[in-house]
């Protein structure tokens, strides 16, 4: 697995849209720190940027990569390696790329900035921490979609709709349902409601760490009340773990059963 | 050395092998031939462990291959379309699949048989599809299994390099290896191979050796014969 792991990422790494991507981070991180003077105004646009352009970069690159590897992977197919290792090594070549590009990107203005001396470092760690999460969770979906759809096209619309889902529906049905249900009590309902959505956990987990009530919202605020903030964060994240742990055993149990 | 009982497989209602029983002892070079979409392919990647048969059983060497990927180690492969990552240098992926699969010297010689040095240094994406299979052949015949697999291994080949393909595939066979081939070009079939399986609806319609063939079905041509299994059945 880790051979395949590794010449993946360095495939991924010799590709332009790593660099692309890369780029994209270390403007953000530059216009945003050195043309504003509020840090934590910073980190907050930082994390809206993030929580919703990691998962759509995650999702469009890890079915391209697959689809894009396909005749590639039936060559390591006939090989003799497992095949659980080619699909893993590949989704962590990907996940693990992607996330390189965020970290980097957004690390070196950070540390320019001074951040290491500043006590942001923590809100700022956490960022990182909740963009790699996103990084590997969506990645692992896309590798879902794209082993369960042969065809490319049809994969791309899921892998789109998958990412539409999560960053814009799913907000609006929960939205409906806490109006159309607003006389019973929905403390943990919402509280479910959140946990099932990964974007929705990681600004929660965010929003708490940085403590800015105004912006926490009604489930955050439920959040708050009900775990506090630091068993808030101990479960969020082990939602987050269990968030890639699911997907990549289906990608696992997916493969051995897949022809190709 | 590959013996078939009983294979099944079907694609979303699709049947493609209905039964096939196929027993190949080691040594020589063997055609599976058969019309488009006869299962040659699906035939040639259940035995690599790509395609999951519904039904039968395969062994390679005397041992079963399901839930099983070490017998890969006696197996190469050259597959149909050679896509490779585009990335990577034809060197890189030279060494990429000796890590993979261990060490081997023979490489050195097959890029000079086929004049590969100039493109050494080149990115696979930059390649034509003859040069791409020329690659692609290279990576297939540098290790020294007893099992080859070759799944169109003429496509996109100019005729020096048809003739090299052809003296390599008889260099292998006097080493005693076992050489599967499927094609559709009849001339280079009726060249190569010493016997040949003939597909046709799932199952294992005629094997034997060209003359055989000849003989039942009244042709003197070989490319004549073929056709007339094809249009007996199909008329």
């Amino acid at each position: 697995m880790l051979k395949i792991l590794k010449y993946s990422f360095f495939d991924l790494m010799r590709s332009r849209w790593s660099y692309v991507y890369f780029a994209f981070y270390l403007l953000l991180g530059i216009i945003l720190l050195f043309l504003n003077n509020d840090l934590s105004k910073a980190v907050i646009t930082l994390m809206n940027v993030i929580i919703v352009l990691v998962p759509l970069i995650g999702t469009i690159f890890g079915v391209m990569y697959y689809y894009n590897s396909k005749e590639f992977t039936e060559l390591l197919l006939a090989q003799p390696l497992k095949r659980a290792s080619i699909f893993i090594g590949q989704y962590l070549g990907v996940a693990l790329s992607l996330s390189m590009s965020l970290i980097f990107g957004l690390g070196i203005p950070f540390i320019f900035y001074g951040l290491l001396q500043s006590t942001a470092i923590w809100d700022f760690s956490l960022l990182l921490t909740s963009g790699t999460f996103l990084t590997f969770i969506f990645t692992a979906l896309a590798f879902n979609i794209a082993l369960s759809q042969d065809n490319k096209i049809k994969g791309f619309g899921y892998a789109i709709l998958l990412w539409l889902f999560f960053a814009i529906i799913y907000d609006g049905f929960f939205l409906m349902t806490l109006i159309l249900f607003e006389d019973y009590p929905l403390d943990k309902l919402s509280l479910v409601g959140t946990m099932l959505n990964p974007i929705d956990l990681s600004r929660t987990l965010i929003l708490l760490k940085l403590d800015i009530s105004a912006l926490l919202g009604y489930t955050g605020a439920i959040f708050k009340k009900f775990f506090g903030t630091n068993f808030g964060l101990i479960i969020s994240s082990l939602m987050m773990t269990i968030w890639v742990v699911f997907p990549v055993i289906r990608i696992i149990i997916k493969s051995r059963k897949k022809d190709f | 050395m590959v013996s078939i009982t009983n294979l099944h497989k079907t694609f979303n209602k699709n049947t493609v092998l209905s039964g096939v029983n196929l027993e190949i002892k080691g040594g020589g070079i063997f055609a599976i031939l058969g019309p488009n979409g006869s299962g040659k392919t699906t035939l040639i990647k259940t035995i690599l462990g790509m395609v999951i048969p519904n039904k039968g059983k395969i062994t390679v060497l005397d041992k079963d291959i399901k839930h099983d990927s070490v017998y890969r180690h006696q197996i190469d492969y050259l597959p149909q379309i050679a896509n490779f990552p585009n990335n990577l240098k034809v060197k890189e992926l030279i060494k990429m699949i000796k890590d993979l699969r261990g060490d081997t010297k023979t490489d050195i010689e097959l890029i000079n048989r086929f004049k590969l040095e100039p493109f050494l240094d080149k990115k696979l994406g930059n390649l034509s599809g003859g040069t791409k299979q020329k690659v692609n052949i290279v990576l297939t015949f540098m290790f020294e299994s007893p099992l080859i697999i070759l799944d169109e291994p003429t496509t996109g080949l100019d005729p020096i390099s048809l003739i090299q393909l052809k003296e390599l595939i008889q260099t292998e066979k006097d080493k005693g290896k076992t050489i599967l081939i499927t094609s559709h070009i009849m001339s280079f079939v009726e060249e190569v191979s010493d016997e040949i399986v003939f597909l046709l609806d799932g199952q294992v319609y005629f094997k034997g050796t060209i003359s055989k063939l000849k003989n039942k079905t009244n042709e003197l041509d070989f490319e004549r014969a073929i056709a007339s299994i094809l249009t007996e059945n199909h008329a």
